[in-house]
């Protein structure tokens, strides 16, 4: 199993397994990863999901499309390392990944 | 005082189970009326995923969001709903008793309904303007802070700043340039998700000094009673500054909230509104809610389980609209009454 580690706005860290092929958003929602709302349920069309990637891992994601970019402009406080967690893939390579949620999800 | 309208079953949603109620109520004969907050039909299927296929509608092994959307509405052509876009019920009165209901329903365009039946279909309830939180903008909204257009005069000789890089963004921007004192416009990056012919004119006004472009961020606002006279922006480069303006207005998308339902007089769990799972009826009779707004248990979010709920409510509504029909199961296969109503056979 795929292990990512959620690090609240408090700073409270928690980690969860995750399978293979789902999405992070998926593994953040069925874990109650709390900080992580998906209100469009996965169609990248809400921003709710937006997290923040551990400065030490953003080299190693693939980097963001042009659909998730424009979907980020609704979220708040976006920065370099924003991403929307329903558009990362859940593979071996992220084993160990570490995310931020952020303080609000708008 | 405009003029009532009076009408069968008024249908509160515009998504596919709203849709497919309306076809399930005219077999029945019912006639109904459809109101959305939004200015189109579709719901969350053409505001949030019109391209996306959905692979769980029953004989659909794919359908998009829209093409859903387009299919219902010509499957209830026959029974000519009539629509009302922009409207959000705000008040829903009782007139009747609980054997024969009647209600005076009003919505925030000044229109007012007496319908027999109401049938809420509203899924995750209204979409309304994201606002964002940013400390203390409730205290300007309406006076300084706009989340939509309702007259434009009210921005000539104005500083404006708008935020965002969408359509309504670029669109009010061209719009409010010319009556506007200046209009300035803030997006997190210079990439924009508008209509480029939108973006090229936005550029050609910056280019002509008509207006202003400003890369970054909101985290603040200042003023007093009201009236804003600065927002405070961080910049990409992490420098923070104030922007002078006395209108601002943010354009962030749509999110979906409950909204007046809440204060129907309903039961609620949760912001949901709990049914009974015979008829689909809420604590009021008279009143149904089906679709991702109601609750009853092992309710799955799912349009087929919508579909189904419409089925079965409209068999209770036919009851309080027509108590003396006598009622007959009919299927649309074989019965030629049925399939006059449809226009076919």
């Amino acid at each position: 199993m795929v292990k990512i580690t959620f690090i609240d706005a408090a700073g409270q860290s928690r980690i969860v397994e995750a399978e293979e092929g789902s999405t992070v958003m998926e593994t953040a929602i069925r874990n109650d990863v709390s900080g992580i709302e998906a209100e469009c349920g996965g169609a990248c069309a809400c921003a709710t999901c937006h997290v923040y990637v551990d400065d030490s891992w953003v080299e190693k994601l693939p980097k963001a499309e042009s659909m998730e970019e424009d979907m980020l402009d609704f979220a708040y406080d976006v920065r370099p390392t924003s991403r929307l967690s329903c558009q990362i893939r859940v593979t071996a390579e992220i084993d160990g990944l570490v995310l931020h949620t952020p303080e609000q999800q708008g | 005082m405009t003029e009532t309208i009076k009408t069968d079953a008024l249908i509160v949603g515009a998504g596919p189970v709203g849709l497919f109620a309306v076809f399930e109520l005219g077999l029945l004969d019912i006639k109904a009326h459809v109101l959305d907050i939004l200015p189109k039909i579709g719901g969350q299927c053409s505001e949030l995923y019109p391209e996306k296929p959905i692979y769980d509608i029953p004989g659909f092994p794919s359908i998009t969001g829209q093409g859903l959307v387009d299919n219902l509405m010509k499957q209830i052509e026959p029974f000519s709903p009539t629509f009302h876009f922009n409207e959000q019920v705000e008040q829903l009165e009782s007139l009747g008793t609980p054997e024969a209901p009647l209600f005076r329903v009003r919505t925030n365009g000044d229109l007012t309904f007496e319908a027999k039946v109401v049938i809420i279909a509203a899924g995750g309830g209204s979409f309304q303007p994201k606002k964002p939180p940013v400390p203390g903008i409730e205290a300007y909204e309406n006076t300084s802070v706009f989340y939509a257009v309702r007259k434009m005069e009210s921005f000539r000789g104005k500083r404006v700043l708008i935020v965002g890089g969408g359509d309504s963004a670029l669109d009010w921007t061209l719009n409010l340039a010319p009556i506007a004192e200046r209009v300035i416009l803030m997006h997190r990056r210079d990439e924009f998700r508008a209509a480029p012919h939108s973006v090229n004119s936005m550029r050609e006004l910056v280019a002509a000094g008509k207006m202003d472009l400003t890369l970054g961020q909101m985290t603040g606002l200042k003023g007093e009673g009201g009236e804003l006279s600065a927002v405070t922006v961080k910049a990409n480069d992490g420098s923070i500054h104030d922007i002078a303006c006395n209108r601002m207005m943010p354009f962030f998308g749509l999110t979906m909230k409950l909204g007046p339902i809440a204060d129907w007089g309903l039961n609620l769990h949760e912001n949901l509104v709990p049914v009974d799972t015979e008829k689909f009826e809420t604590n009021v009779p008279g009143v149904f809610a089906i679709g991702d707004i109601n609750t009853y248990p092992g309710k799955l979010k799912l349009i087929l389980s919508g579909f189904h709920e419409a089925a079965l409510a409209a068999q209770k509504a036919n009851r309080y609209i027509f108590p003396d029909k006598k009622v007959v199961f009919q299927y649309t296969t074989s019965s030629s009454s049925l399939q006059k109503k449809l226009g076919v056979g």
